[in-house]
């Protein structure tokens, strides 16, 4: 047993070797500005005192992330101030596109996937060797990741690393320490707030539900944690009187329902469907204004976007969010069980991300990563996961837009999808047709002809926004083919929600 | 069918799933999910992560960039690309105005002139002024590096993979002990070999195309159809004059085969026609008259740059720090001195061949004559350790702990070259992705061949000698990249590493001439063993 585990450990040091090295090789390419943003914040955190990070505004991308990010920025630019002073210099450091500062910066995000590394690890060494080697090639190998994190520029392998070890010590039974890991998650990007019901419900009915004494121990004891957790990353601005404006920052309702390319969610179809109507309606003689905000232009005013259907507020998709969620949180209630975590976390970010304010096409990943632990727990589950995480990974093809990255994405995606392939047959092969001899395996992992029409439909959609929109129509219409894309994807997604809605209700 | 040992147990690449391994004694089940869907399909999955990594390498600078006047590989290529697609055909290795053959003038065989053309006209489509006449000299551009980058990528994944296929399913077709898993490592020590990732597609040339055409031919000869052979190796010969480092092995076992014919002038006959008929499609537009075909000829045979070029871990440069070699001869005499010994160094390969031809031992021919042309033939650059190692590349499951070395000397060798075209990350990163592919989990420990008797690991100091060696090269690295060398030897630390690189290549030389010899007594014994049975 032993033998084993460190063969395991080594495996997954492999994998993890090999993902490194592609990392590192990837270091030139295309980085968005979200690298410049990083780098401010390096520079705000070093070079001025807490007091006023959440006021600077010498760059324009000033800090909207909540405290512990800050401070683990703090705590980076220590290091790049060894490596060039300039990187965190405020003025001097803008758009700073030195070797010093990309290695820097690159190589920061990779050391820092270590987290990943030890969520994954630390999730799956009870499982069975088989399961557990899936997990982590769909894990530390998922080409959402290294889009996002190692070419666009972001630390989400970090965070999603946290969130795995607060999954990993939920399904151990240990909630106190998963919960106080999600507080910390939450300080680290308020974004992950999506699934804090999911927590809740479970917490409370698994961890508290209990004798009234108990009970109510374990409910003070849970809230001093969380409670303590957010004094220690709101405290000084609490103290310094400044929590407005922190919140201010991190919650910017004024940027508008969607970003500037549409995530592939719900609000693609209102969109989309406002506008039929509008056209519909004007043919039939009815008066109706063209709205002057364009949801194509990327910020959006004050002013409505929509022609004819009512405006959305903040506060409807919220309202959306938490009723998708709700089945799940009665599910949660009633069967409580540390095995279906991971499963109602990631369908409570699919509710977030399908339904959510301002979302970014990037939050796909909240989802897909832990859907990778699900996936290895049933045939069917695998076969969703198969849908699933080719489209989201497709819908971040639009984030690089460079040529010099296309072929890099194809490759990284159609290496996933044969990977997955090749692992989930052998996962679900026959074992008794296995035995024979005849070298051909039965497999009960089979791709259904919904599924593989629609994965064949994503390639005519690559087609024609690559190459037949330009070549037919030039410059006209810049936004069908991300419009394409995204809609086209949200199908995926819709799809993915409501089986993942009809799973959880289904499952005992 | 000689007898063959399994030496290496592993699978490789990126993404693994292995099958429980309860049932795990056999290493095959722990790749089993990558294998299991036969060769072909792990053969794509393992390409996709080739042609990933070739993708992300080709993100780094090429040879020579931002360095006018003449700037590097990369602007001689598409230098040519500018020539083949402006002027006539006849032109092309003409001194003329607007061809100075002094600018990067065409010094490869036809075939490559031809490469050039097609590129350059899928460049003139999307990019035309990255190879108008003249006017484009120096031209770098976002665009036009991009495209010239597609240009090594599409024609490695259509002229590389498909013959790096071909070559694995011959050969592992005849040998009947290797084990699923032990294919998939052999395919990607194939495509994931740094030296010509580094080269193509970092520093920026077509080796993989004549490689490949070379590997084809080698394939052919397994597969046992000799007019192939000869067919694909015409093709590599006309497309890279350095291909011509196989050439003994191929003649030597070809030769020793047709001997052993019926009708051995007939056969004969026939590769001649195979390999005329090629040479004279390829060169035809130069085969109308006399002067024409010398004037290519000469292009490609520059004499005039001396027997050796920088600082390249063959005899002459080595001992040409004891021996001044250009100083004491002439380039003429030089010229025989240097086919001599390159003749007489592949000279056991070539006789063993011909007294015994073999798969087996034909491919340790391959290795031993290019070995012997990298070390000793004239005019030999840092980069033509690809040819030596590509045959090392397809022994790999036959010389597991030499092939990790040699990969790493021959890296090593061309360490200099690399950080000056500022490769060092490709450089180190490769070299970290080769060595944990290599030693992926899963493998066993080495099972000794009883093949090689015989082994180096048996003298005492051997490894002693290794590590040492080792270690000075880990030394090496660091003071090259660090330190200044002293004014009065600028190129100090060049001469080391191309000094203990050298010897590496020598003992390794020495080993794998004595392995094939000791090949043909291996089967001799062996064959005496099965009567006796």
């Amino acid at each position: 047993m032993d033998h084993r585990e460190n063969k395991d450990r080594r495996l997954l040091l492999w994998f993890f070797a090999v993902a490194t090295a592609v990392k590192l090789l990837l270091i030139p390419s295309y980085r968005s500005t979200d690298f410049e943003v990083h780098r401010n914040w390096l520079a705000i955190t070093h070079s001025l005192p807490l007091t006023r990070w959440y006021f600077d505004e010498t760059s324009q991308w000033t800090l909207d992330y909540p405290p512990f990010f800050a401070y683990f920025e703090r705590f980076l630019s220590v290091f790049a101030r060894l490596v060039d002073p300039r990187i965190v210099d405020l003025q001097l450091g803008i758009d700073y596109g030195a070797e010093s500062v990309i290695y820097f910066q690159r190589i920061s995000v990779i050391v820092s996937d270590l987290c990943l590394l030890y969520g994954v690890y630390r999730l799956t060494r009870k499982l069975e060797t088989m399961k557990r080697n899936l997990i982590c090639a769909l894990v530390i190998w998922s080409p959402g990741l290294l889009i996002v994190d190692h070419i666009h520029f972001q630390y989400n392998g970090f965070l999603l690393g946290w969130l795995l070890l607060s999954i990993s010590f939920l399904q151990e039974g240990r909630d106190l320490l998963g919960g106080f890991l999600f507080a910390v998650l939450l300080c680290f990007k308020h974004l992950f707030a999506v699934a804090a019901p999911v927590y809740f419900v479970y917490l409370l009915r698994h961890y508290c539900w209990s004798v009234l004494v108990t009970g109510f121990r374990r409910l003070v004891t849970v809230g001093a944690v969380v409670v303590a957790v957010f004094v220690a990353a709101y405290g000084p601005f609490i103290y310094h009187g400044q929590i407005q404006q922190v919140i201010s920052r991190m919650f910017p309702f004024g940027r508008g329902l969607c970003h500037a390319y549409w995530a592939p969610n719900f609000w693609v179809f209102y969109i989309i469907l406002d506008k039929g109507l509008a056209f519909l309606l004007r043919k039939f003689g009815f008066d109706i204004q063209i709205p002057s905000a364009s949801f194509t232009g990327g910020l959006v005013g004050n002013s409505s976007p929509f022609a004819v259907l009512p405006q959305i507020t903040p506060l409807t998709t919220l309202a959306l969010v938490l009723l998708a969620i709700s089945p799940c949180l009665v599910k949660a209630w009633k069967k409580t069980h540390p095995g279906r975590v991971a499963r109602w976390i990631a369908y409570a970010y699919t509710c977030g991300f399908l339904f959510g304010w301002h979302v970014h096409e990037k939050a796909s990943l909240h989802f897909t990563i832990p859907l990778a632990i699900v996936a290895v727990q049933s045939v069917e589950d695998a076969k969703h996961y198969f849908l699933v995480s080719i489209v989201s990974c497709y819908s971040l093809f639009p984030l690089l837009y460079e040529p010099q990255e296309y072929p890099i994405k194809v490759l990284l995606l159609l290496l996933h999808s044969m990977v997955m392939w090749l692992g989930f047959t052998a996962q679900y092969a026959d074992n008794k047709a296995q035995k024979k001899e005849s070298g051909e395996i039965k497999s009960k992992f089979k791709i259904g002809c919904f599924e593989k029409c629609y994965l064949m439909g994503l390639f005519i959609v690559e087609m024609v926004s690559q190459f037949l929109h330009p070549y037919f129509l030039g410059d006209k219409y810049p936004f069908i083919p991300l419009m394409l894309i995204s809609t086209y994807c949200t199908v995926g997604i819709m799809y993915s929600w409501i089986w993942q809605l009809r799973r959880i209700l289904i499952l005992t | 069918m000689p007898k063959k040992k399994p030496v290496k147990h592993s699978g490789d690449d990126d993404i693994a799933a292995p099958v429980s391994s309860q049932t795990g004694s056999s290493i095959d089940t722990l790749w089993w999910w990558l294998t299991h869907k036969g060769t072909t399909t792990s053969f794509l999955c393992i390409s996709l992560f080739a042609l990933l990594i070739r993708s992300a390498v080709s993100m780094y600078p090429y040879s020579g960039a931002g360095t006018p006047p003449k700037f590097g590989d990369f602007e001689a290529q598409r230098h040519w690309m500018e020539i083949t697609t402006n002027l006539p055909v006849i032109d092309w290795y003409r001194n003329g105005t607007n061809n100075d053959l002094t600018y990067w003038g065409l010094d490869y065989p036809p075939l490559t002139a031809y490469q050039s053309y097609i590129h350059g006209v899928l460049l003139k489509i999307f990019n035309p002024e990255s190879v108008a006449l003249l006017s484009s000299r120096g031209h770098e551009s976002y665009l036009g590096k991009l495209l010239m980058r597609w240009t090594v990528l599409s024609s490695d994944a259509l002229i590389f993979f498909p013959a790096a296929l071909f070559f694995v399913l011959v050969y592992h077709r005849n040998r009947t002990r290797s084990s699923k898993s032990e294919v998939a490592w052999h395919i990607a020590m194939i495509l994931l070999n740094p030296c010509l990732i580094l080269i193509d597609h970092g520093h920026f040339q077509y080796n993989c195309i004549s490689l490949r055409l070379t590997l084809g031919a080698i394939a052919a000869v397994l597969c046992g159809s000799e007019v192939l052979t000869f067919g694909l190796f015409s093709l590599a010969l006309s497309h890279k004059q350095m291909s011509a480092y196989f050439a003994p092995a191929f003649f030597s076992h070809l030769l020793g085969k047709c001997l052993r014919r019926r009708n051995p002038i007939l056969a004969v006959v026939k590769l001649g026609i195979a390999v005329i008929a090629t040479f004279v499609i390829v060169w035809w537009p130069y085969l109308h008259s006399l002067d024409d075909f010398l004037m290519v000829l000469s292009r490609l045979a520059p004499f005039e740059r001396g027997i050796y070029e920088d600082y390249v871990a063959n005899f002459w440069c080595t001992t040409s720090i004891l021996i001044k070699w250009k100083k004491l001869f002439t380039t003429q005499s030089l010229k025989s001195i240097s086919l001599a010994a390159t003749i007489l160094a592949s000279l056991p390969s070539m006789v063993q061949q011909i007294l015994s031809p073999s798969n087996e031992g034909f491919l340790y021919g391959l290795l031993n004559s290019s070995m012997a042309f990298y070390l000793f033939s004239f005019q030999v650059h840092e980069k033509s350790i690809l040819m030596p190692f590509l045959s090392a590349t397809l022994l790999a499951l036959k010389l597991p702990d030499h092939f990790i070395h040699l990969t790493y000397y021959a890296l090593f060798s061309m360490f200099p070259l690399l950080c000056r075209d500022k490769l060092l990350i490709p450089y180190l990163t490769l070299s970290f992705l080769f060595t944990i592919i290599y030693h992926s989990p899963g493998n066993q420990p080495v099972q000794k061949t009883k093949a090689s008797i015989f082994s180096f690991k048996n003298f005492p100091g051997y490894v002693f000698l290794l590590r040492t060696h080792f270690f000075i090269s880990i030394v090496l690295h660091v003071l090259y990249l660090t330190i200044q060398p002293p004014q009065k030897y600028p190129f100090l630390l060049e001469a080391l590493i191309m000094i203990l690189c050298f010897s590496y290549f020598v003992l390794f030389g020495f080993y794998t001439n004595y392995t094939q010899w000791t090949l043909s007594r291996h089967f001799r014994s062996s064959g005496k063993e099965k009567k006796h049975i």
